[in-house]
C-alpha cells in the first residue's frame, strides 16, 4: 500500500511560488527523501503533508487520509520532527515525551512504559529527568526525533535531520535512523540537502528543484542514469567559450557546460577521453591547470536534471529570505 | 471534553515551567504587596477629601490592588505565547490533534490562575492591616472574581496582541502604553469624586474601572448588589470576546505558517 501519495501541490507564499506542482508516492516501509538545495521547497512539502499548512490546491494523502479534509486522522498516524527544535527546554526530556502521549491520547501505565522505551531507543535514558536546556544539539534532535515517535506513528518526517549537528553526530545519527524506520516498521520522509546523507539512508530519491520534483529514483538508478563518468578540467586561461566548442565536437564527450574556469562534461571513458580533450585544447591555445575524473555522484544528477549547480542552488537559496 | 482536557494538559505544562523560576515566584509573591504598602502608605491621609467611603485609606485601597495587580500580570501574559511561538513549541502541538483552542485558552486560564493566586495573598496581608470585607467570606470572593475577570479579559487581549505581532518588543511598548493609563483613568488610587470631570466619565468605560468598582463594592460598607452584579456580567462579557478575539487571531496565525 502506498503510505504517501502527493499530487501537483500547489503553494505561495506573497511572490514565492514555493511549490509549484509537487507529486510523488511513497511506499509502506520505505525510506524516501526529497533532496534539493535550501529554498527547493522541501520543507513546505512536508510541512503540507504533516498538517501544519494548506496547499493552495492539489491534494496529499497520507496513511490513507487527505491531509486537507481530515487532518486531526493524518496527526493521529504521523510524526513530525521538525526542522529547528520543537522541545520544551524548560521541562525535562521525560515531561516533554509525557506530554506529547497526553495530547496523542495516550495515558495510564501504556504512555509510562512507552515513554522509558522511547528514551532508551534513542539514548536519553540517563539524562531523561534533566531540564531539555541542558542538552546538547545532537539530544535535543534525538528528543525530537523521540517526542515524533511517541504515539507509535506509522508515517515519520524528519526535516532535515542532521542539520547543525557535527560530522560525527552526523553518522551516528544515519545508523541510528536506519534502526529505527526498521525497529518501528516506519515509512520514513525525510528531506535534505546534504547528497550523502540521501545517498545512505533513502531507498528512494526524489530531487526538489524549484518547486517541482525534477527526477525520482534509487540512488542507483540515478547514478547510473548518467552515462559514464564526470570529467571536470580547469583552466589556466584562454577563451572559456573556445574552449568549451572545442572539447564538445570530440567523440565521446557529452554534455560540456562552463562554469568560471571549470569545464565540465560527461564521458564515456576517462581513460580514453582525457588524453584526447587535453591535447585538443593544447592544439587551441588553451592550457590546463588541472583535470579530474569521477564516477557520478548525485551531485553530478543533480546538475544534470536540473542545469545548475548544486552548491550554487543552495547558496543563491540562502542569500534570499525564505 | 478533550478541549478541556487538553487545557488542562497545557495549564499543567505552564504551571510547571513558573514553578521552575523561583525569582519568578518570588515576585509574584511581593510584587502585589509592594503596591499594597506603598501607595497606602503613600496616599494614607488622603480620605480627609471626601468621597471614598470610608475613613480607612486601606481598606478602600485593598480591593481595587487586588484588581490593578490582576490587570498589569495580564498584559504581560502574552509574552509567554511569543516564547512557544518563537521556540517552536506550538507548531510541534499543531502537529498534534490536540484542540487548538486549548494551546489559546489554557494560556489565559494560567494568567487567571495566577491572578487569584495573587489576590488571596493581599487580600490575607490586608487583613492584617486591619482590612474587613462588610460581607464577610461572600465579599472577599467577590474581590477575587473581579481580578479574574479583569485578568482573563486582558489576557485575552495580551495573547492577541502576541499573536498578531509576534514580537517581544511590541508587547512590552502595548503593555506599557496601556498600563498606566488606565490605572489612571479609573477609581483605583482615588475617589471618583475626586477625579476631573472628564476622567470621571471615561473611567466609566473603562474596565479596569469595573473591575475596581466590582470588587470594592463588595468590600465596602452599604453594598450595593446591583453594581456588583452589572459590572461582574460586563467583565464576563468582555473576557468572552477577547477570548474569541484571541483565538481569531491564532487561526490567522495558523493561516501564515
Amino acid at each position: 500500500m502506498d503510505a504517501i501519495v502527493v499530487t501537483e501541490l500547489r503553494k505561495h507564499y506573497g511572490e514565492v511560488q514555493a511549490l509549484d506542482g509537487v507529486g510523488f508516492t511513497v511506499q509502506e516501509g520505505e525510506v524516501f527523501s526529497l533532496l534539493g538545495p535550501n529554498g527547493a521547497g522541501k520543507s513546505t512539502t512536508v510541512r503540507v503533508l504533516a498538517t501544519l499548512t494548506k496547499p493552495d490546491s492539489g491534494s496529499a494523502v497520507v496513511a490513507g487520509n487527505d491531509v486537507v479534509r481530515d487532518p486531526n486522522a493524518v496527526r493521529r498516524s504521523i510524526g513530525y520532527v521538525p526542522q529547528s527544535s520543537g522541545v520544551d527546554r524548560d521541562a525535562t526530556g521525560r515531561e516533554n515525551l509525557m506530554l506529547q502521549g497526553r495530547i496523542q491520547r495516550l495515558h495510564g501505565n501504556d504512555l509510562k512504559r512507552r515513554v522509558d522505551e522511547l528514551l532508551q531507543l534513542v539514548g536519553l535514558s540517563d539524562a531523561a529527568d534533566r531540564l531539555a536546556r541542558t542538552y546538547s544539539g545532537g539530544m535535543k534532535r534525538r528528543l525530537d526525533i523521540a517526542l515524533g515517535l511517541v504515539h507509535r506513528p506509522s508515517v515519520l518526517f524528519l526535516d532535515e535531520p542532521t542539520t547543525g549537528l557535527d560530522p560525527e553526530a552526523r553518522t551516528a545519527m544515519w545508523e541510528e535512523l536506519g534502526t529505527l524506520a526498521h525497529r518501528e516498521s516506519l515509512t520514513i520522509l525525510l528531506t535534505t540537502h546534504y547528497l550523502e546523507e540521501a545517498d545512505q539512508l533513502a531507498d528512494r530519491v526524489a530531487i526538489v528543484s524549484r518547486g517541482k520534483i525534477v527526477v525520482e529514483g534509487t540512488p542507483e538508478e540515478l547514478k547510473r542514469g548518467l552515462r559514464g563518468e564526470a570529467v571536470s578540467v580547469r583552466l589556466a586561461d584562454g577563451d572559456r567559450v573556445r574552449a568549451e566548442a572545442v572539447v564538445d565536437l570530440l567523440d565521446g564527450v557529452h554534455e560540456t557546460t562552463v562554469e568560471g574556469e571549470v569545464l565540465r562534461m560527461r564521458v564515456d571513458s576517462g581513460a580514453r577521453a582525457i588524453p584526447s580533450i587535453l591535447s585538443a585544447l593544447e592544439s587551441n591555445g588553451i592550457s590546463v591547470e588541472a583535470v579530474a575524473s569521477h564516477r557520478p555522484s548525485l551531485d553530478d544528477v543533480y546538475l544534470h536534471y536540473t542545469g545548475y549547480e548544486f552548491a550554487e542552488d543552495d547558496r543563491a537559496a540562502n542569500g534570499t529570505p525564505a | 471534553m478533550s478541549s478541556l482536557r487538553d487545557t488542562w494538559f497545557m495549564v499543567g505544562r505552564q504551571a510547571r515551567n513558573l514553578m521552575r523560576e523561583p525569582i519568578w515566584i518570588a515576585l509574584l509573591l511581593i510584587q502585589p504587596l509592594v503596591w499594597l504598602l506603598l501607595y497606602g502608605q503613600l496616599f494614607k491621609n488622603v480620605t480627609h477629601l471626601g468621597g471614598f467611603g470610608t475613613s480607612s485609606y486601606i481598606t478602600f485601597l485593598a480591593p481595587a490592588i487586588v484588581v490593578m495587580n490582576a490587570f498589569f500580570g495580564a498584559t504581560w501574559s502574552g509574552m509567554a505565547m511569543i516564547q512557544d511561538l518563537d521556540r517552536d513549541v506550538i507548531e510541534r502541538f499543531l502537529t498534534t490533534p490536540v484542540r487548538r483552542s486549548s494551546l489559546v485558552v489554557s494560556q489565559i486560564v494560567r494568567s487567571a490562575i495566577t491572578a487569584a493566586i495573587q489576590a488571596t495573598i493581599i487580600i490575607a496581608v490586608s487583613y492584617f492591616l486591619g482590612v474587613r470585607s462588610s460581607q464577610g467570606l461572600l465579599g472577599v470572593l467577590v474581590v477575587i472574581l473581579a481580578g479574574v475577570l479583569v485578568n482573563s479579559a486582558f489576557a485575552g487581549m495580551s495573547q492577541g496582541i502576541a499573536l498578531l505581532t509576534r514580537k517581544e518588543a511590541t508587547m512590552i511598548a502595548v503593555a506599557n502604553f496601556i498600563g498606566l493609563p488606565l490605572l489612571f483613568l479609573s477609581s483605583t488610587l482615588l475617589a471618583a469624586k475626586q477625579m476631573p470631570q472628564w476622567m470621571q466619565t471615561v473611567a466609566k468605560f473603562n474596565p479596569v474601572n469595573w473591575g475596581v468598582v466590582m470588587a470594592r463594592e463588595a468590600i465596602l460598607p452599604g453594598t450595593d448588589w446591583t453594581v456588583v452584579v452589572t459590572r461582574g456580567l460586563a467583565l464576563f462579557a468582555l473576557t468572552l470576546v477577547m477570548a474569541s478575539f484571541a483565538t481569531w487571531t491564532f487561526r490567522a496565525y495558523r493561516r501564515t505558517l
